[in-house]
Order: structure tokens, then sequence, then C-alpha cells
């Protein structure tokens, strides 16, 4: 239903024409002289919180880095080692050369770490969300999703074959009367994310997961930005909330708290390991390189042992969500629910031109826009890093009130 | 119902999402007519869900361009 206006605009030929919206977005934003916001480059990494951006020093305030694990030494020499073992890269899919001991111990690491009897590897989260959806919601199926969801999982909807049907963002009553209006016999799926990452919410994942279950639906529940941090043993909002028992399956990523890259997806179905010859997403595509399920498996392990800095992460996102509150922002949560603190801009101009300023004062943030962002907003997106000091959080927020005075955002 | 009812009844839904009070005939579409973006189309769709106690799956609603489309799906679903 909303597709059809850059159809009918395109002019004959050139297939870049369907962009010509986007580039003039792009390029009215860029006339106003503003740096540009998605062309940075950081230079030199020092730390999981501070890298040389565009020249400047500058603290890391938008890198999902929830648990600094990046330079964690255990974690860089367990990388080194399996660099020197294995080689620099496994060259093959997981089912055929490219399964490595590495690759059995990282998925050992995610059982441990999950309390659960099956885990796969994937080379990123989003082909973990693409991968499973798409292969276990097939023809006659319905996946019942929350419209906030993530891209992968609109993405895993649109290559398998089942019927979508969105609900509102975190409305549990529009979820029930869907599940209540769908063919009792048919097969089911609830996919939902534990953190919503646009605005660092929370699913209401206790009373979600029931509703689910008395429809006879399975639910996937995707921790991308919970897993390390929310949860007494990091496990995310479904261990947080007491459901993680009921939850079929939970997709996770490596590029966040674990720090490296690669996806994942737990279960304790007792036929979960066919999903390794019929998911095309993990057969038709080369396995992580050994180095990076040694960082993953060995940064999994500490995580597991990680209370004390899940503890000053909460600290660091109570102190920041409070401090932005006080100077007169308006954020996406009324209390900090993750590690996610969304601040809310007027337009894309006053975002980018904050984004701008505060990276000016040396603090780099998310500049996120639709579509990416629900209701149209423009948002500065942080997320706060265990390894950010106490005094670094008040350092940032001087920034925000320098910057959001200069542009006018706050008085 | 038949679909003069359903036409009745969706015509009063689409009210208050019609800002610009565009004349909604069978050939209006949502996307360029009414100018409806995506959270736009997902209210006004669970409206009409909820009006008529159905589901209009995100792989039927990819298929409804216009108005008349809308009519003629809707009146299908409440029919199954």
């Amino acid at each position: 239903m909303t597709d059809t206006a850059t159809k009918t605009a395109a002019p004959k030929g050139d297939l870049f024409s369907k962009f010509d919206g986007t580039i003039q977005l792009r390029e009215t934003l860029l006339a106003t002289g503003v740096e540009d916001p998605y062309n940075l480059v950081m230079e030199k990494v020092l730390s999981p919180t501070r890298a040389i951006c565009n020249g400047r020093d500058t603290i890391l305030l938008g890198t999902y880095n929830y648990m600094g694990m990046t330079f964690d030494p255990d974690v860089l020499d367990a990388g080194k080692d399996a660099l020197n073992d294995y080689g620099s890269g496994t060259t093959g899919s997981r089912v055929l050369n490219g399964t490595y001991q590495g690759h059995k111990e990282c998925e050992d690491a995610l059982k441990e770490f999950y309390a659960m009897d099956h885990a796969m590897v994937f080379s990123t989260g989003y082909q973990a969300n693409l991968g499973i959806i798409s292969t276990i919601a097939g023809k006659g199926d319905y996946v019942i999703l929350d419209i906030d969801s993530h891209a992968s999982i609109y993405d895993g909807c649109a290559m398998g074959k089942a019927e979508i049907v969105p609900f509102r963002h975190n409305d549990i009553e529009a979820l029930e009367k869907r599940l209540r209006r769908l063919p009792e016999e048919a097969g089911k799926l609830v996919v939902l994310e534990g953190v919503y990452s646009m605005l660092g919410d929370v699913a209401p994942l206790k009373e979600m997961i029931a509703i689910a279950k008395k429809y006879g639906a399975m639910v996937l529940v995707d921790e991308a930005h919970s897993m390390g941090f929310i949860g007494e043993n990091g496990r995310g909002v479904c261990e947080e909330q007491g459901v993680i028992d009921d939850v079929d399956f939970i997709v996770g990523t490596f590029s966040k708290s674990v720090g490296t890259v690669g996806g994942f997806c737990v279960s304790n179905h007792p036929k979960f390991d066919i999903m390794r010859l019929v998911c095309r997403p993990y057969v038709f595509t080369a396995s992580l390189p050994p180095s990076v399920v040694a960082t993953a498996a060995t940064s999994i392990r500490k995580l597991i042992h990680g209370a004390n800095k899940r503890a000053h992460l909460w600290e660091n996102s109570k102190t920041l969500h409070k401090g932005l509150k006080e100077l007169g922002f308006k954020l996406g949560t009324e209390e900090p629910e993750s590690a996610i603190i969304a601040v809310i801009m007027p337009d894309l101009e006053n975002g980018a031109m904050m984004w701008e300023a505060l990276l000016k004062e040396g603090l780099y943030v998310n500049l996120a826009r639709p579509p990416a962002t629900p209701a149209g907003m423009t948002l500065l997106r942080c997320s706060l890093c265990a390894e950010h000091t106490a005094e670094e959080v008040q350092t940032i927020l001087a920034m925000f009130e320098r910057s959001g005075k200069a542009i006018g955002i706050i008085p | 119902m038949t679909e003069a009812e359903v036409d009745e009844r969706i015509r009063a839904l689409i009210e208050p999402f019609n800002k610009k009070g565009v004349s909604i005939e069978t050939a209006t579409t949502f996307a360029n007519d009414l100018e409806f973006d995506s959270l736009t189309v997902m209210d006004f769709v669970a409206e009409i869900e909820d009006e008529f106690d159905i589901i209009i799956s995100m792989n039927q609603q990819a298929e409804i361009e216009n108005y008349g489309q809308l009519v003629s799906a809707v009146h299908k679903l409440q029919d199954s």
C-alpha cells in the first residue's frame, strides 16, 4: 500500500532513479554544511570507549559495545592464537569444510551461557534472523511481529513464504486480537525483541509470551541488545522477566556485548539441529574466521561472570538518562530501560546539527532517522558501555549541555 | 455483509486519516492520492481489522493499491 510513489515517478531505463528521493534528501542535508553523519572514519581506536574520529579524540557513545569486550586481553589473546593456529579464514560453509574446533567451542559456550540444549552460529546476526525466520515459518504459516521489528526480522519474513501479521509496538492487546483471529490449526511464530534498539525500550515479554502460548504459537525473541547485560546471568530480557523457559528460540549477535561479529540462535527444540541442513543463510555462506569464533567464545564465557560490569553499566545508564532529562532533552523512554538512551530531535536538520556539534566536542553518537526509526523520528541514539567511567558520563553530559544550548534544542 | 455495506463502513473509517479531504473513488490510491505513510497504513489497517474482526496480512496489503481493491478484499475476508 505504500510503495507505488517511487515506481510511478521513475523515468525509463536507469534502475537507480528509484533512489532519487534518498539522494535528494542527503544532498539537501549536506548542503547545510554539516559533516556527513554516515561517512565517519575512525582512524584509530584507542579503547572500547575512545577513538580518533575525523582527526579528533572522541568518546564513543554509539557503538553497542555494551560490555566493552573489544580490547579485553583474554579475548585478544584467544583471537591471536586462533589466527596463528588455524589461519585467517575457513573458506567454506559450516556444512562442508567450514566447521573448525573453534566453531564447536563457540556453540558450546553459547549452550552454557544460555543453559540450553542447542546452539547454532551464523556469520552475522542479520543472517541468524534471516535464516531462522525464513526457514521455520513456511507457506500457510503466520509470523506475528511487532511493527518496530529490526530490518533483519522483516527481511527474514520477506524471504520466507509465510503470511506476515504486524501489531502495534509493545501492544499486548493488539497481539492477542491478531492471534485470536488466525486459524487455530495454522502454524504461528510470534517474533519479539527484548530491547528495541531505536528507543531502547523493553518489551512486556512476560505477558506477550503467555498470550502467544495460549494460542499455540512458537516464540522467537531477539535479544541482540540485552545479551550480556540484562538478566541475572546476562541472558536477556526473557531471563529478567522470568520467561526464558517459555521461549522457543533466542536469536542474538556477537557484534554488541560479545564484541566481535557473528550471530546465533539457541533453542531447546529437540529437532533443532536439522536447521543446519535446511537453513539457507547458514548453508550457503562461508563460516566465521577462526579468530572471530575464538574471540566470541572467550568473550561469552567471560560475560557469564560479568555481574560487576553489568551493575556499573546500569549505573551509567541511569546517570546519563537522569542527567539528560534534567537538562531538558526529550528522551525515548521515561525511565532508563536498557543501555540505549535515545534523545529525540525536533527534525533531521536540527538532529544533524546537534550530531555535528557533539562530534566537534569529541563525542560520537548515532544519528538515526526514518525509515529506521519509528514514527518518523530523528534520534540521537546513545549506547553506553560498561567501560565508560562515572567521570566520562559527566563529561558526556557537559558536552550535551553545551551543544544543546548552542543549537537551541534546550533552553 | 454486502460489498456496499463494507464500502460504507470503510468510508467512515478512512475519514480521520483523509487529512486533505481527498475525494474517495474506486481508483483512489493510498500511497499517491491519500499520501499514507507506513505508519498511517498500519493504524488504518488496524482500524479495519478491528471493525470487521479480520486480519489483513502484509502480504495481502502489498496487493492493495487503491480503495476499490481494499473494499473488495475486505468483503472477501469478512465472508470467509
